[in-house]
């Protein structure tokens, strides 16, 4: 048995004292964070990005510590959720619905139980999913030419945009903004510069941490500053936290079901947690029918898309890996990372690097156990952080991520740009345009622009080369589809929105 | 119901991606290219966004709520201390902007005098320390002058 064979290996890596300990510091800053309204994963992540390379680790750290953070932040989210009716990230959305009305009628530690151990359960599901599918869609993977590759961004641009925005003109614009900021610097055939305006401080290009920290974290605090952190106060009160283990294991299918569908959903590139999320709970609630409540505080309503979400998270790692195409906006800032550690995702990874695969893997199976300790047990904890006043934890926020932009690059400029992404971040916010394709944008605008010149280089400038072989053709209809369907489906699926009141 | 927002921006990436079409046209050419060039692929996508900014001059969103009167100074206040701040941790060392510089953006969200000295001070001496001792990077804490 290959995966056998591997998962030694990895768990080798992963149960050495140093990786265990960042697994563990990783899933309490990923919890905390996750909780913190305002803070999701990818400002998790983001923020603390430059600070694991400024403490000089070594890639499987880096990576364990970051993807801890992922997965702590996928399991945080619901906190406020149930307890704020303020989804703590964008997929936690849903939970609000049915977790803040449980929470209200008195149950709010029975609430963050099972969500608890729904999150466990999608995401150890979706870490298994992720160790049999990721070395099967890696060989698949041998067979990606330019071409090809050029057509799985543009599904990945349009999916992201497609399905995450209310509308596909904003989506497409943002992903249009992030590769024309991916442009500047210099021209990566020729060596010549391009859309620098003559600044020498835009030879090297944009980089895209600098960017991330920006348009994620530093835009925040302006939001805040309008709100003036009127928005969090802890109106439940948690009492003593029991598990109610019966109603546990009547959401078994439930859990079962979400996970899988929240898998695929994020193996899908661009779709990512909110869709897994959305899709469980709707399937759900249609399975359970007029009878199952949902929306009125039942134990399925918060299992489904806590399961789902967590599952995608897990699933979203799949294309990150073995195609370096990331399904959601987290995992593009993972991405990021692993293009910094000089490591290329894709299917040589698996082939040349299975030290980082493998360890990965093994350090998610653990962190999983570790959240849902954290999670069920100690969630009082975490509660008690929620009651952090914003006055104090957003400025924090700011200044942790320019000291740790600082201390990467140790340039005011890129600090200026960081503010101004901020700026940007909040108007586009603002106006309903999402960032995440920006930031995807910037990450793989010169790989796209790269592997369409070369397409072009092999067949000598016929642009038809582009629709030459079946898989290309499949991602680019796929892709069509991706960017036009949601544009019908939106009138048929209408968000619900979250319980007021 | 004008809806401005969205075709005030609109505008805005239209300017800006006529502005980056023009510029990708002067972009120096090496005598050995490829067939696709350094211009071609800005240009499309300058151009799709132009397409997009388009729908969006054409078909806008409904206006968002923007902050209005003190809330926007308070917001162009904050924008203008980072700014400083970007400019202040180099000569100025971590310690005094970060007091100054958090005290304030604290301030702006929560107007209590006393809780924002409170959160800048604490602010400043915990992550230098957290920074310095913890995560040890190489921050200066004082100004290089009174180092000596």
């Amino acid at each position: 048995m290959d995966i056998l064979a591997n998962l030694s290996l990895g768990f080798g890596i992963a149960l050495s004292p140093y990786t265990l300990m960042l697994a563990v510091i990783g899933c309490f800053i990923g919890t905390i964070v996750g909780a913190l309204p305002g803070l999701g994963p990818s400002n998790g992540v983001a923020i603390m990005i430059p600070l694991t390379f400024s403490m000089g680790l070594d890639a499987v750290a880096a990576l364990v510590l970051l993807t801890s953070i992922y997965y702590g932040a996928m399991y945080g989210g619901r906190i406020s959720s149930i307890l704020l009716n303020i989804p703590g990230d964008e997929p936690a959305l849903m939970t609000t619905l049915d977790g803040y009305p449980m929470a209200k009628a008195g149950r709010a530690g029975d609430a963050l139980v099972i969500s608890g151990f729904a999150s466990f359960v999608g995401a150890f599901l979706a870490t298994i999913g992720l160790m049999l599918l990721a070395p099967i869609l890696s060989r698949v993977a041998y067979q990606f030419g330019p071409a090809e590759y050029f057509a799985l961004y543009l599904l990945a641009f349009s999916t992201l945009g497609g399905i995450s925005s209310n509308n596909q003109a904003k989506a497409a614009l943002a992903s249009c903004i992030g590769l024309m900021i991916a442009m500047i610097g210099l021209d990566p055939n020729s060596g010549l510069p391009r859309m620098t305006g003559g600044n020498l401080h835009l030879y090297d290009g944009v980089d895209f941490l600098v960017a991330i920290v920006g348009l994620f974290a530093v835009s925040e605090i302006f939001f805040f500053i309008e709100s003036h952190g009127k928005s969090s106060a802890v109106g439940i009160i948690l009492g003593k936290v029991t598990v109610p283990w019966a109603e546990i294991w009547s959401t078994r299918w439930t859990m079962l079901r979400s996970s899988l569908v929240g898998f695929f959903a994020g193996v899908l590139p661009g779709a990512g947690a909110s869709l897994g999320s959305f899709m469980t709970y709707m399937m759900e609630k249609a399975i359970a029918g007029e009878k199952g409540g949902f929306g009125t505080g039942v134990a399925k309503g918060v299992a489904a898309p806590e399961a789902g979400n967590n599952a995608a998270a897990g699933g979203a790692l799949v294309p990150m890996l073995t195609l370096g195409v990331p399904g959601s906006g987290t995992t593009a800032v993972l991405l990021a990372v692993l293009v910094t550690l000089n490591i290329t995702p894709g299917p040589t990874l698996f082939i040349d690097r299975p030290d980082v695969v493998w360890g990965l893997i093994a350090s998610l199976l653990i962190a999983n156990f570790v959240l849902l300790a954290m999670n069920v047990p100690m969630v009082k904890v975490f509660v008690k952080i929620l009651s952090v006043p914003p006055a104090l934890l957003l400025p924090g926020v700011t200044m942790v991520s320019f000291v740790g932009i600082y201390s990467l690059t140790g340039s005011y400029f890129d600090l200026l740009l960081v503010v101004a992404f901020g700026v940007l971040g909040y108007v586009l916010r603002k106006l309903d345009i999402p960032t995440v394709p920006v930031i995807l944008g910037i990450l793989l605008g010169k790989q796209m622009e790269k592997q369409l010149r070369d397409a072009m280089v092999l067949s000598d400038g016929d642009w038809t080369y582009l629709f030459s072989s079946g898989i290309s053709i499949g991602l680019i209809v796929a892709s069509v589809i991706g960017f036009v369907a949601p544009m019908f489906l939106r009138r048929v699926l209408k968000r619900p929105q979250a319980v007021t009141d | 119901m004008v809806r401005l927002s969205d075709r005030i921006f609109g505008l805005a990436v239209i300017l800006v991606a006529l502005a980056y079409i023009a510029s990708a046209l002067q972009i120096q050419v090496s005598f050995l290219s490829d067939p696709v060039g350094s211009k071609t692929f800005p240009i499309i996508v300058a151009s799709v966004a132009i397409i997009c900014a388009g729908i969006m001059i054409l078909k806008p969103d409904e206006e968002p709520a923007w902050p209005e009167g003190w809330t926007i100074a308070s917001i162009l206040i904050s924008i203008v201390l980072l700014i400083g701040y970007a400019y202040a941790l180099k000569p100025l060392g971590f310690l005094i902007p970060t007091a100054i510089v958090a005290g304030a953006l604290s301030y702006q969200i929560s107007p209590r005098p006393r809780g924002a000295v409170l959160a800048g001070l604490g602010l400043s001496i915990g992550l230098f320390v957290m920074f310095k001792f913890v995560l040890d990077l190489g921050l200066v804490a004082f100004p290089k002058a009174w180092m000596v």
